[in-house]
């Protein structure tokens, strides 16, 4: 523990966020009107200009410490927001009902979606299906924080992701490896969280997939520079963010823990593996009480690095949600395959 | 006095507010709990949810801790977005949290995410050139006590207010590489910054 405590210090004390270097470079457009979009009158151009996109970036650094939670009403998104939640993703079954449930599983009924926006003051995130362009659209009319476009429902395209660059709305996806977070970046993803295993309670494939993130940058910048580009082309990385993540050491968005989460080690224990806050979904609200529950990961996300917290926060929490051990299951039960 | 300036660190953009104050030359510390608290001169409230932090404030019992900092050590306190919320007297529609600095916000103003700005305003106090402004889901600070003095307004809403023991921006200096923010709330705490800018 102590090794990744002091790894992860070091990493902060050098870590200068990819936001204001972009501002040390000279930049062409220091004149601005004083508001430079909104919704209603963002043109395309507004979205071509890296403006839109890096104030979703920072969106994303703001909620970094915390924990978003899944819920599927108001009366679960106020107790998520008191619990201290940083933002709820609003979805009309949690992942442990939809794999148990099967079917289509579709971006979620935007009255219900409304309804909670309207219920907490904290950010409202909503899922789009994979390459379904236009329940983001949808989404992103209705006004909401930020869109997730998950494995966790069912895939509308299976070639393509959403052209995320299109849109003001800040986007965040799932990946398993460097390549797939860099690739949904290069399309205009401002945050990155892993896949995990949604819905199964059991945190090895988000472990996993932070491990080999980090692991996979850690290569990037220990490669002379002629190595990069077979290095890149091997794993499919974009090459200019592959320079960038070499420069800088992390991923250039924030970077979240999801799949799996479902106790306050759990939570730490991703913290302490190097991510920024983590997602749970089912963790919470499928547990004996959920209420208590929310606040223990709350608070062992806060004090990730400090054992006699994580401690007191792991007292008294009843059952965790009924979990499935990853390793027996099918290849074509895991949702982490889903994206391209 | 060459001391350490506070930042909490519960939730939001504490590497943010570090790397600002690093670049300057002025050491910081992270707070946690109260005991981190003494021997500072000045505390930054970062940005984030403000909910959250005002949850995470209570349960490590550094509320009433930063409350008798301010109070009775005299330690100088800024709060960015989320920690101008923290700080005002009055909340719109909800209780008052800290309570340390008369002014009365409104959580959360501006709409959703897609109505977050940047912007850019001469603020005389701070610079002589225009700063840059990133307001991210901010609230707004809606009225200033008469001890409160107003450094920048902007059409309906105030951005920007200062009083003897505290500074409150409804946006995010940390965000920008301007360090005029950070360099006037070093001086406010009378901090001695070693060496020159790093930036």
């Amino acid at each position: 523990m102590k090794l990744y405590t002091k790894t992860r210090n070091k990493q902060n004390s050098r870590l200068i966020w990819p936001t204001f270097r972009l501002y040390l470079k000279p930049q062409k457009q220091l004149i601005v009107p004083r508001k430079i979009s909104s919704a209603k009158n963002a043109t395309r151009e507004d979205n071509m200009e890296n403006n839109r996109y890096e104030l979703n970036v920072q969106l994303a650094q703001m909620l970094k410490g915390g924990v978003i939670m899944d819920v599927v009403d108001v009366e679960q998104a106020k107790t998520a927001e008191e619990a201290g939640a940083v933002a709820v993703m609003a979805l009309e079954r949690v992942p442990s009902d939809i794999r148990r449930q099967g079917g289509v599983a579709r971006m979620s009924d935007p009255d219900m979606i409304a309804a909670i926006k309207q219920a907490v003051s904290i950010p409202v995130m909503a899922k789009a299906r994979i390459g379904h362009f236009v329940e983001a659209q949808v989404l992103e009319a209705l006004s909401i924080d930020y869109i997730d476009e998950s494995e966790v429902l069912t895939p509308a395209d299976e070639e393509c992701h959403i052209d995320k660059s299109l849109f003001s709305i800040p986007f965040v996806c799932g990946a398993r490896n460097l390549g797939e977070a860099l690739r949904r970046i290069a399309e205009g993803a401002a945050m990155i969280r892993t896949k995990g295993e949604a819905g199964t309670g059991d945190v090895v494939e988000a472990v996993r997939h932070m491990r080999t993130m980090n692991r996979e940058i850690r290569q990037l910048q220990n490669l002379p520079t002629e190595e990069v580009v077979p290095f890149a082309k091997e794993r499919g990385l974009p090459l200019e963010l592959s320079f960038k993540v070499r420069e800088l050491g992390r991923l250039p968005v924030v970077n979240f823990a999801a799949g799996g989460i479902a106790t306050p080690a759990d939570a730490a224990l991703m913290m302490q593996l190097g991510c920024d806050g983590v997602f749970v979904g089912s963790g919470i609200f499928k547990s004996s009480d959920p209420a208590k529950r929310a606040q223990a990961i709350v608070k062992a996300v806060a004090c990730f690095n400090d054992p006699d917290q994580i401690l007191e926060a792991s007292r008294g929490l009843g059952t965790a949600m009924e979990s499935i051990n990853v390793s027996g299951m099918e290849d074509g039960e895991r949702l982490a395959g889903r994206g391209w | 006095m060459a001391s350490a300036i506070g930042i909490l660190d519960l939730q939001g953009d504490v590497i943010e507010h570090i790397a600002h104050f690093e670049s300057i030359g002025v050491s910081t510390r992270r707070v946690k709990a109260p005991a981190d608290l003494s021997g500072l001169s000045g505390l930054v409230i970062p940005g984030g949810e403000s909910t959250c932090l005002w949850r995470l404030l209570r349960l490590f019992e550094l509320d009433r801790a930063i409350a008798d900092a301010v109070g009775q050590q005299k330690i100088k306190v800024w709060g960015t977005c989320a920690g101008a919320i923290l700080l005002a007297t009055r909340i719109r529609n909800e209780p008052a949290k800290l309570g340390l600095l008369d002014i009365e916000v409104a959580r959360n103003a501006f709409g959703s995410q897609l109505d977050s700005f940047h912007s850019r305003a001469l603020i005389p106090k701070i610079s002589d050139r225009e700063v840059p402004l990133t307001f991210i889901r901010a609230p707004k600070i809606l009225q200033a006590g008469k001890d409160v003095e107003v450094l920048l307004a902007v059409d309906d809403y105030i951005a920007m207010v200062e009083s003897t023991a505290a500074l409150a921006t409804i946006f995010h200096p940390e965000m920008t590489p301007c360090l005029a923010f950070h360099r006037y709330f070093a001086r406010k705490c009378g901090v001695q910054r070693s060496g020159t800018d790093r930036v």
